[in-house]
């Protein structure tokens, strides 16, 4: 129990400890997160009247987000894939960090929940045994896995920085199963979200079933390319040193994920747009627009050269293995996908609706200062988590050591 | 629970039902799940906080499904001539939101208008498709009657117009509803007489429904319904048209506070040319099960499986 206490408040102090960057990081996402609530209150009072969102496009932004999150938090298997299963030296040092950064993308996921829902204020009715939880529906079980994975994750995460604070040696005989159970759940959570939109036949943009498929590629291409630059900011701001080999690894991984994205996309256009049925009218508003409404044209355009430019460039060696230049094709696929995840599939879901009228989608002010200020909250938590996790990885957390302060 | 509800009352000693009764709205159950004596209490507390909400006396009515009853729809699209009168009629019955700002109107019977479309001789030499020069098809038509096209901001000046036809929709009630299936909560079911309703209390707003629904039947209020007190309907059915709250889904219900008390929806009551009918399917000497004996009737995206109650004929 001392143990406890002293890892929280040891975990605390160090957290706490920082430098002006810092500071100023963590204040400019407080600013946003402040926002976020402001336009939370809006939105339940005014009601979701204040967002861009009508009964014809019923979901926008925050869906779009919520799926492409549920992408980034399953994307952590990819460190902890290879550090367990493969025992990869390099990415066994930080798959902790990796089961951080998929714990910030769940929370984030559940705040877009809140966020999109009519009455945040009923949410306890899906939950039994003061609600009812239906196994029939498929928004059911996605909360159910996430849950899981982020119960999962806190579990495996802190488990390991825990025996490392204290010094203990960690309990294989648990631990081992627990981390490849998180890894099958990892594919659960996005599958499920993936089934949550397939499954609809009232929707033909969604009602593949390469949705699954699609959903783990990209998830596995967007997930991992935001690892690399996260490890990249700890490499430049912190006395941890992630090798080299893990970010390699990591852009391999990414580059491939996005190749077969990229490749399934395509077989859909294809496909689609071959026979050109009426259940082609959402993909074709997509690429092209329909009744002389093109509001996502651009979008998906962009997206569609943001990927492949950034495939091609991780073909380079001098962006490949670059580590200064390797940025620039991870944020291009993280934005690629993205817009992919979300303006090219959740919105022309909804275009035309399923009575064929042809609406525009225009996210209002409230809907961007949500999504920034729900990503900035995401953050604020993943530094906290980081930097924690960071400083007993490095031994500067220990018990019954002095904390160091670092910068 | 109950106990904290008790405390909840005690405190809201107030002249505001609206006050007085949100605390313990909060805490209902599932519609469905209620013992007589809750949906009572629940009723009562409706009828209260309506009551002064709009200034007169509003019935909330909690009628049961009666044995031996399974309601139905049919339509006859010959008829239809397009007034939309049944529009209307089911705004003002249902007291569906009236606002002007965009998203604050509410109409839960679409009436699509069809063009008649046509082939003819001068088209032959415009080409298909349009940009790609390769010849699939024919090309001597412009398109008619696609039911996934319509239109259903129409004013003419009169109908029905010579060049379109008319295809109302509206929920249709299926027999293996897919919204049902979705609903994380289960707040929309059901009824054993047939129509799929919603506890406006117990729905989180999640829209899964609305996702699912391949009808497009279903409308989320995205503030708080614009309802003026003098024109809101004060004969209502708890699982029916009451006034809805702000956040939740709804959608037509066949007008249960009427039909349960064996009268006609709005709708089929207001219609000037008898293009709609309702009744008991079970029953074989009602006029839906006449028509659906005697007339060519079909099913809306009959392919889905969804099984509508709804049916459309002609003769």
């Amino acid at each position: 129990m001392q143990q406890l206490t002293s890892f929280a408040t040891d975990y605390a102090r160090y957290v706490l400890k920082g430098g002006t960057k810092f500071y100023a990081w963590m204040g400019s996402l407080a600013l946003l997160i402040v926002g976020m609530m402001y336009v939370f209150y809006l939105q339940n009072t005014d009601g979701l009247i204040v967002t861009g969102m009508t009964s014809q496009i019923s979901d926008g932004l925050y869906l779009a987000n919520l799926v492409f999150l549920v992408g980034v938090a399953a994307g952590a298997v990819t460190i902890v894939f290879p550090a367990y299963v493969y025992h990869h030296e390099g990415m066994h040092k930080v798959a902790v960090l990796g089961e951080m950064l998929a714990i910030s993308a769940v929370i984030m996921v559940m705040v877009f929940v809140f966020a999109h829902m009519g009455r945040p204020d009923r949410l306890w009715h899906m939950i039994p045994p003061w609600g009812i939880y239906s196994f029939s529906s498929m928004l059911g079980w996605d909360v159910m896995v996430l849950n899981g994975y982020l119960i999962l994750n806190f579990i495996c995460g802190f488990y390991y920085l825990w025996c490392k604070y204290t010094g203990n040696p960690i309990n294989q005989k648990w631990f081992i199963p627990l981390v490849y159970v998180a890894i099958a759940w990892a594919l659960s959570i996005h599958t499920v979200t993936a089934f949550l939109m397939a499954n609809n036949p009232a929707r033909p943009m969604w009602f593949h079933s390469m949705m699954p498929i699609r959903f783990i590629a990209t998830a596995f291409a967007a997930g991992p390319a935001l690892i690399i630059l996260i490890f990249l900011v700890i490499r430049k701001n912190t006395k941890f040193w992630v090798d080299d080999s893990a970010i390699k690894l990591l852009t391999t991984i990414v580059q491939f994920c996005l190749g077969i994205a990229i490749f399934l996309t395509l077989s859909e256009v294809v496909v689609e747009l071959y026979a050109r049925t009426e259940h082609a009218n959402g993909l074709y508003y997509l690429m092209f627009g329909l009744h002389g409404l093109t509001g996502l044209v651009p979008w998906f355009w962009s997206s569609v050269v943001l990927m492949i430019c950034a495939f091609v460039m991780f073909f380079m060696p001098s962006f490949r293995n670059d580590f200064n230049r390797l940025q620039i094709p991870c944020v291009m696929a993280f934005a690629g996908i993205w817009i992919e995840k979300g303006m090219g599939l959740i919105v022309p879901g909804y275009i035309p609706s399923p009575i064929g009228e042809v609406t525009e989608y225009h996210p209002s002010f409230v809907e961007w200062l949500m999504v920034l200020g729900i990503w900035a909250f995401g953050f604020f938590i993943l530094t906290i988590l980081l930097k924690g996790a960071i400083g007993i990885m490095l031994g500067e957390v220990k018990f019954g050591g002095q904390t160091v302060a670092t910068k | 629970m109950s106990s904290l509800m008790g405390a909840a009352a005690l405190m809201v000693q107030s002249d505001d039902a609206a006050a007085a009764t949100e605390w313990a709205e909060h805490f209902q159950k599932n519609y469905r799940l209620m013992t007589d004596a809750e949906k009572a209490e629940a009723r009562a507390r409706l009828e209260r906080r309506y009551s002064s909400e709009y200034g007169k006396k509003v019935a909330v009515d909690t009628t049961e499904a009666q044995p031996g009853v399974l309601m139905g729809y049919a339509l006859n699209i010959r008829k239809c001539i397009g007034c939309r009168r049944c529009v209307h009629a089911c705004v003002e019955e249902n007291n569906q939101s009236r606002g002007t700002r965009p998203g604050e109107k509410i109409e839960w019977i679409q009436v699509l208008r069809m063009e008649r479309g046509e082939f003819s001789k001068d088209k032959m030499n415009h080409g298909y498709p349009e940009g790609l020069g390769i010849q699939v098809g024919g090309n001597a038509y412009t398109p008619a009657g696609q039911v996934l096209e319509g239109q259903y901001h129409y004013n003419p000046e009169a109908v029905p117009e010579k060049d379109a036809t008319y295809m109302p929709i509206a929920c249709m009630q299926c027999e293996k509803p897919p919204c049902v299936k979705v609903c994380p909560v289960r707040t929309t079911y059901r009824e054993a007489d047939g129509p799929v309703v919603i506890d406006y209390n117990w729905c989180i707003g999640c829209k899964m429904c609305m996702n699912a629904c391949p009808y497009w039947a279903r409308r989320f209020n995205l503030t708080k319904p614009v309802l003026p007190k003098e024109e809101m309907n004060p004969v209502t059915h708890y699982l029916g048209n009451r006034p809805r709250m702000r956040g939740v889904v709804e959608k037509c219900h066949w007008c249960l506070q009427r039909t349960r008390h064996d009268r006609y929806p709005a709708c089929v009551e207001v219609c000037p040319v008898g293009a709609r009918k309702f009744g008991n399917l079970l029953d074989p000497e009602s006029e839906v099960s006449k028509i659906l004996e005697r007339k060519n009737v079909f099913r809306l995206k009959a392919e889905l499986n969804t099984f509508p109650k709804f049916f459309y004929f002609y003769d």
